[in-house]
């Protein structure tokens, strides 16, 4: 017989209010996946669990099974990143780093390569030089990670390595059509410029966060790249990352104070 | 499961049913709900049913602050004794009434209806925010309290409203971090409240 609790490292990833005081919690752990669970009173101040199951932030805690959803006994936050939590940009990344890591997540299966991604990711993300880059970064990445690495380097019909030049990429087919081969393809073609191409493969075969570098990218190529990469995903994940929209408004308030928030 | 309600006259079942539906209120205690309305005199369930359709009818919300009220400008609002130069931007009216029982806060209010959440699709244009803008265009004041939950979704809404308002020129504060991180507003303690929007700090 398996045991009623388990204790676990966690990232809180969403909540949803349940009731008058309650809410549901979805914690991304390296174990088990995703847990959905319900944390009983938090919305009320001075409970154990209050203030420890904030958003983005990476808590050790208990938690019971349940019929349904399994419930939170205790929780301690682990990190909280402050220069993160005071930067309205960095913030809402944030907030949409962990919604795309929700939607990613298995649910019960083992989760470790997701959970150190997105653990680092959020790490990176208060001194990051550009956040807009690492979180294109963090988007191609959760798609190596999920097995949906899109094909960019050769023909995804013929296999021919790709030449120089503008590309259309095949969402169906998971990847770029060689000219020879654009009549063909699955269905729902993407444009893809060869500037936003050597962005995206620059993406793809960056390992770590660190060797990113700090390439000066137009703003109608941020925004060509970052839609392509959207609609891949949104693809994949068959729905709409709903933080996406604030995100961008978020980076666009703080556009004139901030430099490298200049778009 | 079956409950003794399935034995009762189709009215109590309906009574059962809407005080389930209500917050707090579990199957339990909708039924002690509805039997102690049972042997309640006449006179008294009809005050309590008048009660709540009065509810609905005379109350509204304040064109200025969106406070829920029955006036409208709400007493606050129209109260000229109230600090005209501040104004307390709050997630829900509950957190008013909070404020309120405080007795340390004197100005404005302006109720948001709740936080930016992005991921629930809860963006700034689904909360008061444009007519606060509006407002502080029309009516300019000192000081902006932006008195939002202190919890992420909270702090989000706040630095977007700091944004917005930044280029208006007005001292904007935050109450102090006395309050508990993650919980609401609405159930903060009297003196625990009171303590952190006398000792706000710029923000
Ligand atoms: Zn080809
Ligand atoms: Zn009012």
């Amino acid at each position: 017989m398996r045991s009623r609790t388990y204790r676990s490292r966690g990232i809180v990833l969403r909540q949803y209010p349940l009731g008058e005081a309650d809410r549901i919690v979805s914690i991304l752990t390296p174990e088990m996946g995703k847990v959905r669970a319900v944390a009983k009173g938090v919305r009320r101040p001075r409970t154990r669990l209050g203030g420890n199951l904030d958003l983005t932030s990476v808590i050790d805690f208990a938690a019971s099974f349940g019929r349904n959803l399994d419930v939170i006994t205790e929780a301690r936050t682990l990190g909280q990143n402050i220069e993160v939590r005071s930067d309205l940009p960095r913030l809402s990344l944030a907030l949409y780093v962990c919604e795309l890591a929700d939607s990613f997540a298995p649910e019960g299966s083992r989760s470790r390569e997701l959970f150190r991604l997105t653990l680092s990711v959020l790490d990176t993300l208060g001194p990051a030089p550009d956040p807009w880059l690492l979180t294109r970064w963090f988007e191609t990445r959760i798609l190596d990670v999920s097995g949906f690495r899109p094909q960019i380097e050769d023909c995804v019909e013929c296999a021919e390595a790709l030449k120089p030049g503008d590309h259309l990429l095949d969402l169906g087919a998971g990847g770029a059509l060689c000219p020879n081969c654009r009549s063909l393809g699955v269905g729902g073609k993407i444009f893809v410029s060869e500037s936003a191409m050597r962005v995206l493969r620059h993406l793809q075969r960056t390992s770590r966060s660190d060797e990113l570098g700090t390439p000066t990218l137009r703003d109608s190529l941020r925004d060509e790249v970052e839609g392509i990469l959207s609609r891949y995903i949104r693809f994949v994940v068959e729905r709409d990352i709903k933080s996406a929209d604030f995100t961008r408004r978020a980076v666009r308030l703080e556009g004139d104070a901030n430099p490298q928030f200049r778009r | 499961m079956t409950t003794p309600v399935s034995y009762s006259p189709a009215p109590i079942v309906k009574l059962v049913e809407e005080f389930s539906k209500l917050p707090g209120i579990g199957p339990k205690t909708a039924q002690r709900l509805t039997f102690y309305l049972v042997r309640m005199p006449e006179e008294r369930a009809r005050d309590l049913a008048e009660a709540i359709v009065g509810v609905k009818e005379r109350v509204s919300i304040c064109s200025r602050c969106f406070n829920i009220t029955e006036a409208d400008p709400c007493d606050i609002c129209s109260d000229p004794r109230r600090d005209q130069s501040r104004v307390c931007v709050v997630e829900e009216a509950l957190d008013v009434l909070a404020l309120e029982r405080t007795h340390s806060y004197r100005g404005l209010y302006h109720v948001l209806h709740g936080a930016i959440s992005p991921m629930n699709g809860v963006g700034p244009d689904d909360l008061r925010i444009r007519p606060l803008l509006s407002r502080l265009r029309e009516n300019p004041v000192e000081e902006i309290i932006l008195a939002t939950n202190p919890n992420v979704e909270g702090d989000a809404t706040a630095m977007y409203i700091h944004g917005l308002i930044a280029p208006l020129g007005i001292s904007v504060t935050r109450p102090a971090r006395g309050l508990p991180v993650g919980g609401d507003l609405e159930y903060a303690d009297e003196s625990t409240l009171g303590r952190a929007i006398e000792g706000r700090q710029d923000f």
